[in-house]
């Protein structure tokens, strides 16, 4: 693992325009059918996301973000056009992506520390290895004194942090994150949001991370995809001009980002004074 | 106003004594004695057993029977539960035949268990066996079949294999729906280790209980039922203490502040 991660990042280094997409959605759709009707919760998505690459997704409620991570884990087959992951079609649970999902999803029967031992757990790591790695995941996440505790007895942040934690311990190539930092506090999100740029930069993950927080999304990403409501489709890809190693603390400062977020919410604010008159259903 | 462990204790008492006093007190002026006994009488047969190492002797007869039934049948159930929770094919293939087997009153079994395996404990413990199967095979397979497939995904994406599944989601996810049915089966353990005895037996607390009423022995009766009812209690107060050992994430769940 570790040795090819020094690999990855040469890769990404010389990643351009040209580089060759890890993650491509072609013509991706995706329609559920319920006994009430059809959902079509995402259409004709085209996004390709190179190797080593921070890309954010933002977008109205509803609109398929989720959908799109849940195809790009290979939960569900597309019901139109597909998703590729190295070039290969995604057919069942693609296992080089570590996918922390909107609600948190950690095993109520083991305590914090369980749950972070999990995918080590899997990996076969030795007890001693487990037991370093989880207590600095947990620090690293400010959980200390929380070790013991079961997901019920944990508030909606610390079960988010939890999961966190979870999926830096088994550092997969490319991490999915759907609203990872929603539930947090404004210093502990920034930790976060430092941390995971870092992690992106050293260790060259790819990375599609949801987000409502236009802020977030331009501070932390390469690319920002922007999505109609639903049926969601792209409406816009853009292109966020800030360093790779920027500093996340002076950006309020930069001129760019600024500019940038105000450019997301004139793209946004239309669909939101669209909800007035929206008639409802499709 | 929340009323304290020891008030309610109290009360209980009080209404022990209400019901065993009116019994005394009743026998021999409203009811015929012959039928209902007293209370006095049951406690001086009970304790003559007591003395003569007889209840002892049977009960331990029973216990065996019940908890050696219980102990078969209930890792029969749970294995099974786990096999076809996780083979679909199989319990689909399965399942008309389980329905048939299920809607049997396993009672129903002893006389053919009796042809089988003539009236020693083996027969009490094949017959409790398979009433306490069903029982818990069925709360197994529910478990395993109610599993989170969300949390199952979860782990098949760090890369989990069917063993891992099993161990880390599978199982503990059942446990709960498992202890539901063996504290289902407790009673029913006792129903088939005793009507075995009452079909055929020479030991037992059900022999105990027939061989009372034989003599038309009412106080008899009356004390082998105290004393199955106080197995009864035993056992449930183990599978209790069992259940609390295997569920650390579920202690405390009742007395935790509620929040949502
Ligand atoms: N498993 C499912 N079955 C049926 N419909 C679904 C399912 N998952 C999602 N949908 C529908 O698809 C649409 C998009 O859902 P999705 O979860 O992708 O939205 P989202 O963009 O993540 O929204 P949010 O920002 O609120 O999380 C919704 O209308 C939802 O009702
Ligand atoms: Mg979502």
């Amino acid at each position: 693992m570790a040795d090819t991660a020094g690999l990855r990042q040469d890769s990404r280094a010389a990643a351009g325009a040209t580089a060759p997409a890890l993650i491509a959605f072609e013509g991706f759709g995706k329609a559920f059918e319920l006994p009430t009707g059809t959902v079509r919760a995402a259409e004709n998505v085209n996004l390709s996301v190179a190797e080593g690459e921070f890309v954010t997704l933002v977008g109205p409620s509803g609109c398929g973000k989720s959908t799109l991570l849940n195809a790009v884990a290979g939960l569900f087959p597309a019901s139109a056009g597909q998703v590729r992951y190295r070039g290969v079609a995604v057919d069942g649970y693609n296992r080089q992506v570590g996918y922390m999902t909107q609600s948190d999803h950690l095993l109520p029967w083991r305590d914090v520390t369980g749950n972070i031992a999990v995918p080590l757990e899997i990996q076969g790591r030795s007890r001693a290895e487990i037991r370093e790695r989880v207590q600095a995941l947990i620090a690293l996440v400010g959980l200390t004194g929380f070790e013991r505790s079961y997901p019920t007895q944990l508030s909606g942040g610390m079960r988010k942090r939890c999961a966190l934690a979870r999926l830096l311990a088994y550092d997969p190539e490319t991490l999915l994150m759907d609203e990872p930092f929603g539930a947090l506090d404004a210093q502990l999100r920034l930790g976060m949001q430092i941390e995971i740029r870092k992690l992106c930069r050293d260790l060259g993950k790819t990375v599609l991370f949801v987000t409502h927080d236009l802020d977030e999304a331009v501070a932390l990403a390469d690319r920002c995809a922007v999505f109609s409501a639903r049926p969601g489709t792209i409406r816009r890809i853009v292109d966020v001009p800030l360093p790779r190693d920027r500093d996340l603390l002076r950006l309020r400062h930069d001129r760019r980002y600024v500019e940038l977020t105000a450019e997301l919410w004139d793209l946004l604010a239309p669909s939101i004074a669209g909800h007035a008159d929206m008639e409802p259903g499709r | 106003m929340k009323i304290g462990r020891p008030t309610i204790w109290a009360l209980r008492a009080a209404l022990l004594i209400l019901l065993v006093g009116g019994w005394e007190l009743a026998s021999g002026r409203v009811f015929e004695e012959f039928f209902v006994s007293k209370p006095s009488a049951i406690i001086a047969v009970a304790w003559g057993w007591v003395l003569s190492g007889r209840l002892f002797y049977h009960a331990g007869i029973t216990i065996t029977e019940a908890v050696a039934g219980f102990a078969l049948g209930g890792m029969a159930g749970m294995l099974t539960g786990i096999l076809l929770g996780r083979l679909q094919l199989l319990a689909d293939v399965l399942d008309p035949f389980i329905t048939m087997f299920y809607s049997l009153p396993k009672i129903a079994l002893a006389p053919l268990f009796v042809l089988w395996f003539g009236i020693g404990m083996d027969m009490k413990i094949i017959l409790t066996a398979t009433v306490v199967f069903f029982l818990v095979f069925l709360n197994t397979y529910t478990g395993v079949r109610n599993v989170s497939r969300e949390l199952v995904a979860i782990l098949r994406l760090m890369g989990a294999s069917e063993r891992h599944v099993l161990t880390k989601v599978v199982l503990p996810s059942a446990v709960t729906w498992v202890f539901a049915g063996l504290r289902l089966s407790v009673p029913y353990a006792l129903i088939g280790a005793i009507v075995g005895e009452l079909i055929a037996a020479n030991q037992g607390l059900g022999y105990l209980l027939a061989d009372a009423a034989g003599q038309f022995n009412t106080a008899g009766v009356f004390a082998a039922l105290l004393a199955i009812v106080l197995l009864a209690l035993c056992l449930n107060l183990a599978v209790k203490a069992f259940e609390y050992r295997a569920m650390p994430w579920q202690r405390g769940q009742a007395v935790r502040e509620m929040s949502i």
